[in-house]
C-alpha cells in the first residue's frame, strides 16, 4: 500500500511543473492549427489532395482529424515530448540536487526508477490523449460528424469509429514506449537536465532521419520509428495486424533493453551530485 | 553509531578523496567532522548515507553495513548533504510531503501532521506555502533541516547546517541541535567552524587531505594535540614586560613571549609526583612582589582553533 506513495508524488509533481502543462498546450494546439487550415482551404475549394495521410478526409467528416493529428504528432512532438520529460527525470533531479534526498529518504533506486518509467509512461498516454482528445474537439466544431469510410473502402458506424480512434490513440501511446526508455536510460548518465534532454531528443530525429535514407534499409527495422505510422491498418477492414504487432514487439524491445540498461547504471552508479 | 574501518574513495583515475578511513561515533555524542574544503567529508557522509560505493574499506551505520542496509537504516537517519536542495515550483510544505512520501517507511496517514511539526521546529511554519525559489539561502537551510527532521531520527547528520544563515539562524539551529542531542539522537556534524564545533560538540573528528588527523573528545583533543603546555597559556599586560618575562621564567613558565605590553607564557605541566604547577594566583603575587605593574592577568585556554592548525599545519586553505 505504501509503495503507491512515491508514484503518487511523482506523477503529481511531474504534472504540476509548468514544464510538462506548456507541452501538453502544444500538442493541444497541433489539431487545432490542422484543423483550421483545412477548414479555410476547404472555403476556397474543394478537394485538393496531397498532404498527410486521411488530410482530405478531414473536411467530410471531423473524426479524420484525429487519425490526421497523431499521424501528424507522432513522428515530431509527441517523441520530442517524452524525450524532454523521461530525459530530465532522473538528470533533472541530479542537477538539482533532489536525487539525493529522494535516495536518503530513502526513495530506494529501483524503487525511484520504476515510478520514473511508469510517470513517463502515463505522460505518453496523457499527451496522445491530448492530442485525440483536442482534435476530436476541434473536429466536431469545424466539421460534420458522422459513419466513417475506412482505407478499405468499407463504412463503419460513427460509434464504431469513436472506438477504433482510441484504440488508434493506444497503440500511439505504445509507440513511444521506446522513446520513454532510452531517454530514461540517457537521463541515468548525467547530471544535466539539459543535456539529457537534448541527447535524448536529438537521437529521436536521427532515428527518423536514417529510417528515412533508402541505402540503410538493412538496420531500418531497428529503428523505433519504422513501424509507428502502421497505426493506420486499424482503419482497414480487416485490420490488419502484421505492422501493428513488429511496432509494439520493437518497442517492447527497446523498453526492455533500455529499462535494463537504465536499472543497471542507477542502481550501481554513484551520485556526487 | 557509526564505524568505518579502512573506508577508502578512489575517483577514476585521482589521489584517494579519502583513505583509509576508521571513523567511530559513539551513540548518544554530537560528533564534530571537521576539515577544511577538499579533505573529503562529503565524499566520507555520501559513503555514509549509500550514495558512493567505497573503493576499499567498510562502514556500519546503526550496527548495519552500507550501502547494504540502506532500506533498513536510512528511515531512522535524518540527512543534511551538501546544502539543501528543493525543487523550487513547490511550496516548502510540498517540498517536505515529496521528501516524506519517498520515505516507504513513513506512513501517510500522519504525514500532514508530521511535516506541520518538522516546519515548526525550524521556524519556517508561516512561509510553508511560499514556492520554494522564493527562499533565501537561510530558509532553505532550515527547510533542509526540517526534511530531516520529519520522523524521529536515531541518527542526524548535519553537514555544514549554518553555512548561510545569519548569527540569530546559528544559533536557533545550535539550540536545536543540543536540544535534539539531549533527546538522545546522535548527531553527525561536518563543520568548517571550529567555534561551532567548540559549542556544540562533545566529540570531534578531523580530516586532512582525505585522512583522519584525529578523533576523540573534544575536550581530551585539544589538550592531546598540543601536548605539555596545552592547558592554556597566561597572559600578563604590563608596562614592564621586561621584568614580568624575568618574574615568570624564575617560576618555570615556558615559551616566554612579548609582545608590545603583553606578555604570554605556557604553565608548566604538573609532573606526576613532582611540586605542583604555579597557582596563578601565586604568580600575580610573585609578580607585583618583583614591582612589576600588572594591568590585566590571565590564562587563556588553548581553542580548537589552535589544535587544528597544529594539525593540519595548514589552516583552513583548500587542499591542493
Amino acid at each position: 500500500m505504501l509503495r503507491a506513495d512515491l508514484l503518487r508524488s511523482e506523477i503529481a509533481t511531474t504534472f504540476r511543473r509548468w514544464r510538462t502543462l506548456v507541452l501538453l498546450a502544444v500538442l493541444a494546439g497541433v489539431p487545432v492549427l490542422v484543423g483550421v487550415a483545412v477548414r479555410i482551404q476547404t472555403g476556397r475549394h474543394a478537394g485538393g489532395g496531397g498532404g498527410p495521410a486521411f488530410l482530405a478526409g478531414i473536411a467530410g467528416n471531423g473524426l479524420f482529424l484525429v487519425f490526421t493529428a497523431l499521424a501528424v504528432t507522432l513522428p515530431v512532438f509527441l517523441p520530442m515530448a517524452v524525450g524532454v520529460v523521461a530525459g530530465d527525470a532522473l538528470a533533472g533531479e541530479a542537477h538539482t540536487g533532489t536525487l539525493r534526498y529522494l535516495l536518503v529518504a530513502p526513495a530506494g533506486r529501483t524503487r525511484l526508477l520504476c515510478a520514473k518509467l511508469v510517470t513517463v509512461v502515463a505522460f505518453c498516454l496523457a499527451g496522445t490523449l491530448v492530442v485525440a482528445l483536442s482534435a476530436l474537439a476541434t473536429g466536431a466544431l469545424l466539421f460534420p460528424l458522422g459513419k466513417v469510410t475506412l482505407l478499405s473502402g468499407t463504412s463503419i458506424s460513427f460509434g464504431e469509429g469513436l472506438l477504433r480512434a482510441l484504440a488508434i490513440a493506444g497503440v500511439v501511446a505504445l509507440s513511444l514506449l521506446g522513446v520513454a526508455a532510452l531517454g530514461l536510460f540517457v537521463s541515468t548518465l548525467t547530471d544535466s537536465g539539459v543535456a539529457a534532454m537534448a541527447t535524448t531528443v536529438g537521437l529521436v530525429l536521427t532515428a527518423q532521419i536514417l529510417d528515412g535514407i533508402p541505402q540503410l534499409q538493412a538496420i531500418q527495422p531497428y529503428l523505433f520509428p519504422h513501424y509507428w505510422l502502421s497505426f493506420a491498418d486499424l482503419l482497414r477492414d480487416p485490420v490488419y495486424l502484421d505492422g501493428i504487432l513488429r511496432n509494439l514487439g520493437l518497442q517492447a524491445l527497446y523498453a526492455a533493453v533500455f529499462g535494463s540498461a537504465a536499472w543497471a547504471r542507477f542502481t550501481t552508479r554513484d551520485i556526487t551530485a | 553509531m557509526i564505524e568505518t574501518r579502512g573506508l577508502t574513495k578512489t575517483y577514476r583515475g585521482g589521489r584517494p578523496a579519502v583513505d583509509g578511513l576508521d571513523l567511530a561515533v559513539p551513540r548518544g555524542s554530537v560528533f564534530g567532522f571537521l576539515g577544511p574544503n577538499g579533505s573529503g567529508k562529503t565524499t566520507t557522509i555520501r559513503m555514509l548515507m549509500g550514495l558512493i560505493e567505497p573503493t576499499a574499506g567498510t562502514a556500519r551505520v546503526l550496527g548495519q553495513p552500507m550501502p547494504g542496509a540502506v532500506r533498513q537504516v536510512l528511515p531512522r537517519v535524518g540527512a543534511l548533504i551538501e546544502g539543501p536542495a528543493l525543487y523550487g515550483f513547490l511550496s516548502g510544505r510540498d517540498n517536505l510531503r515529496r521528501f516524506d512520501a519517498a520515505d516507504p517507511a513513513a506512513d501517510p496517514r500522519t504525514r500532514s501532521e508530521r511535516v506541520g511539526r518538522a516546519l515548526d521546529r525550524v521556524g519556517l511554519a508561516a512561509a510553508a506555502g511560499k514556492k520554494a525559489r522564493a527562499y533565501s539561502l537561510g530558509m532553505k537551510q532550515r527547510l533542509g533541516l526540517a526534511a530531516a527532521l520529519l520522523q524521529p531520527r536515531e541518527l542526524l547528520v548535519l553537514d555544514e547546517p549554518t553555512n548561510g544563515l545569519d548569527p540569530q539562524g546559528m544559533r536557533e539551529i545550535r539550540a536545536l541541535v543540543r536540544e535534539l542531542a539531549a533527546d538522545g539522537t546522535t548527531v553527525f556534524l561536518s563543520s568548517h567552524l571550529l567555534d561551532e564545533i567548540e559549542q556544540v560538540c562533545t566529540h570531534a573528528a578531523v580530516m586532512a587531505r582525505g585522512r583522519l588527523v584525529t578523533q576523540g573528545p573534544v575536550a581530551g583533543l585539544t589538550a592531546a594535540v598540543l601536548g605539555p603546555g596545552g592547558h592554556g597559556r597566561l597572559a600578563v599586560t604590563t608596562p614592564d614586560p621586561a621584568d614580568a618575562v624575568r618574574v615568570l621564567k624564575e617560576h618555570g613558565l615556558t615559551g616566554l613571549r612579548a609582545d608590545g605590553d603583553r606578555v604570554t607564557g605556557e604553565l608548566p605541566e604538573a609532573p606526576p609526583d613532582g611540586p605542583a604547577p604555579p597557582d596563578p594566583a601565586e604568580l600575580n603575587a610573585a609578580l607585583v612582589r618583583a614591582g612589576v605593574r600588572v594591568r590585566a592577568f590571565g590564562t587563556q585556554r588553548p581553542s580548537l582553533e589552535d589544535a587544528f592548525v597544529r594539525l593540519t599545519g595548514e589552516g583552513f586553505d583548500v587542499a591542493g
